[in-house]
């Protein structure tokens, strides 16, 4: 029995998930994105608003390496993600599931419902029925559409109508186990109510693993975020505590303009 | 002709102070919209001729020939008498070669162009060459089958050589239908795919090519439509004028419906009147036959909406 002559160190009180340092991107040498610095903390959601054209899609596409898939963008500075920069990563596989992705227009893919969800853990290798059923089932209850969807599993994903696509799709990004989730205003092509659905799953996801919400909904972000960034023509002008900001903590007058819908 | 309201109370007492009444110049343009619109299907009526003539003239003058017996036995007398059995199964031969080479490599071939290849010279001077290989006239192929197939690789005068030559002359159809309709598999499916961390492979295996299954059956019925009736290429490759037997193999030589409706229309002498008409007709049955299929599938697919 080894009895500790000094106190443990108190744990850190925020643990870093996501690390941003220097960010820039630029597709053809057009600037998208310049000198974005920030951390993202384990299970918060973390808010990303602003106007069309501020980087915040930019931003996402980058954080899951997709500049593989696009010559023209330029990814400058370092992403840090689970400890790891990202850019020294070989298995971007492994970075991407660990990454999952909800974007503007929800994306069922032209498989039965089944197979959109149960495609994750296929491509891991996971061939077992009995395991894929489970997790199909426990995926499209925790996005909320398991009821609804439940007696035709077989049917197209991409027939569903677009609330229920875009709950697919959060289904389908569960299913590979995340660590991070990144929703790309998801709630653009789905209706009220459902989008209060999905914000409600969204709450209790949150203890499972971290949110990034690309919203331009400043409300959404009001109602989810724990903390928020402003992004603005490519740069981000403000970050702190939603809270905080939305109750006149703002410092910048772009971001007071921002929230009292003065501009965007 | 539908005519517009007006303010002519002989011609329409209910409209007469009508706010839908139409002006002079919507007056005119109703008039030219409805001489484009009767111009364009007079044009659609008249291509509908040739179609209809071709088929009505082999119909009337060959189908009389056109017996089970006809199919089904070996021509004699330099295929004056007899029936065109070996020339029949030498085609079905021909093309099924043609097929088995062209559809795969030409499949591959779009897969990459389509799903691997980045914008730059080599891709670009790839799709010029397809482009130009399409447009070579069969002739040219049918040299090239030569040089290559019969002698280079020593095929020999076959039934291998004449397909290869045939799949060569298809492959660009097969490429350019299969890349067009992977193509037209929204970018979106592959961006969701690959963010979840799926290969491009996996992209490409479990949602692009389940959707442009109807580009590569069009491919197909294409490659099946030239190789059956193509003459020209196969003449100097593996197709001979005469001949009682079926090919006994891949390097053996055959007849084949094309040249064989060329040798009994042209050179050979004393062939009954119809003999000629029945060939043709046969051959457009066997093309019509081998497409239905793929065209029944095509539906299938095309039926199913995806998204």
């Amino acid at each position: 029995m080894v009895t500790p002559t000094e106190p443990l160190a108190a744990p850190p009180a925020h643990e870093v998930i996501l690390k941003v340092k220097d960010l820039s991107i630029s597709y053809d040498g057009k600037t998208a994105l310049s000198g974005v610095n920030f951390e993202v903390r384990r299970n918060e959601i973390f808010g990303i608003i602003g106007p069309a054209n501020s980087g915040k899609t930019s931003f996402l596409r980058a954080l899951n390496r997709m500049d593989e898939f696009q010559h023209r963008m330029r990814v400058q500075g370092q992403i840090t993600f689970a400890g790891r920069d990202i850019s020294s990563i070989r298995n971007l596989y492994a970075l991407r599931r660990m990454i999952g992705v909800v974007f503007p227009l929800p994306v069922g893919l032209p498989l039965s419902i089944y197979d959109n969800v149960a495609l994750a853990p296929r491509l891991t290798g996971v061939r077992n029925k009995a395991e894929l059923d489970d997790v199909v089932e426990r995926c499209l209850t925790r996005a909320a559409l398991w009821d609804e969807v439940k007696d035709r599993l077989t049917s197209l994903g991409s027939l569903l109508s677009g609330g229920q696509q875009q709950r697919l799709t959060i289904a389908r990004a569960l299913s590979q186990q995340p660590e991070m989730l990144l929703l790309d205003e998801f709630s653009i092509a789905v209706d009220p109510v459902t989008t209060m659905r999905i914000e409600e799953v969204l709450k209790e996801l949150k203890d499972e693993m971290t949110i990034v919400l690309v919203t331009n909904l400043v409300q959404q972000a009001r109602r989810l975020a724990d903390r928020t960034a402003f992004f603005l023509n490519g740069s981000c002008v403000e970050l702190g505590d939603t809270e905080r900001m939305f109750t006149g903590g703002a410092t910048d007058q772009r971001t007071i303009d921002y929230l009292e819908g003065r501009f965007g | 002709m539908t005519t517009l309201d007006t303010n002519d109370p002989a011609a329409d007492p209910e409209v007469q102070t009508s706010v839908f009444a139409a002006s002079p110049n919507e007056h005119k343009a109703h008039t030219v919209q409805q001489v484009f619109k009767i111009g364009f299907l007079a044009v659609t009526l008249l291509l509908l001729i040739p179609a209809a003539a071709i088929l009505g003239v082999l119909v009337f003058k060959g189908a009389p020939g056109l017996t089970w017996e006809f199919l089904t036995t070996k021509p004699t007398d330099n295929g004056a008498a007899g029936g065109i059995s070996t020339a029949l199964v030498g085609t079905v031969w021909m093309t099924g070669v043609a097929l088995a080479f062209s559809l795969p490599l030409g499949v591959a071939a779009a897969i990459y162009l389509s799903e691997y290849a980045r914008d730059n010279w080599l891709t670009r001077t790839i799709n010029v060459a397809i482009v130009n290989l399409a447009g070579v006239p069969s002739i040219v192929h049918a040299l090239f089958g030569i040089g290559a197939f019969v002698y280079f690789l020593e095929f020999g005068k076959s039934v291998l050589a004449a397909g290869c030559t045939l799949a060569v002359m298809t492959l660009p159809v097969v490429i350019v239908s299969t890349r067009e309709s992977m193509q037209a598999v929204p970018q979106a499916f592959r961006d969701a795919c690959w963010n979840m961390g799926a290969t491009r492979w996996q992209t490409i295996w479990k949602v692009v090519l389940p959707n442009s299954g109807s580009g590569i059956l069009t491919g197909l019925i294409l490659v099946v439509c030239r190789a059956v009736g193509e003459t020209a290429p196969i003449m100097f490759t593996g197709a001979v004028f005469f001949r009682q037997f079926y090919a006994s193999g891949l390097f053996d030589k055959s007849m084949a419906l094309s040249y064989h409706l060329f040798s009994v229309s042209m050179h050979v002498k004393d062939v009954p009147e119809h003999v000629p008409y029945t060939v043709a007709l046969t051959l457009i049955l066997v093309v019509l036959s081998m497409n239905a299929v793929a065209i029944y599938f095509r539906m299938k697919l095309r039926g199913k909406k995806k998204w």
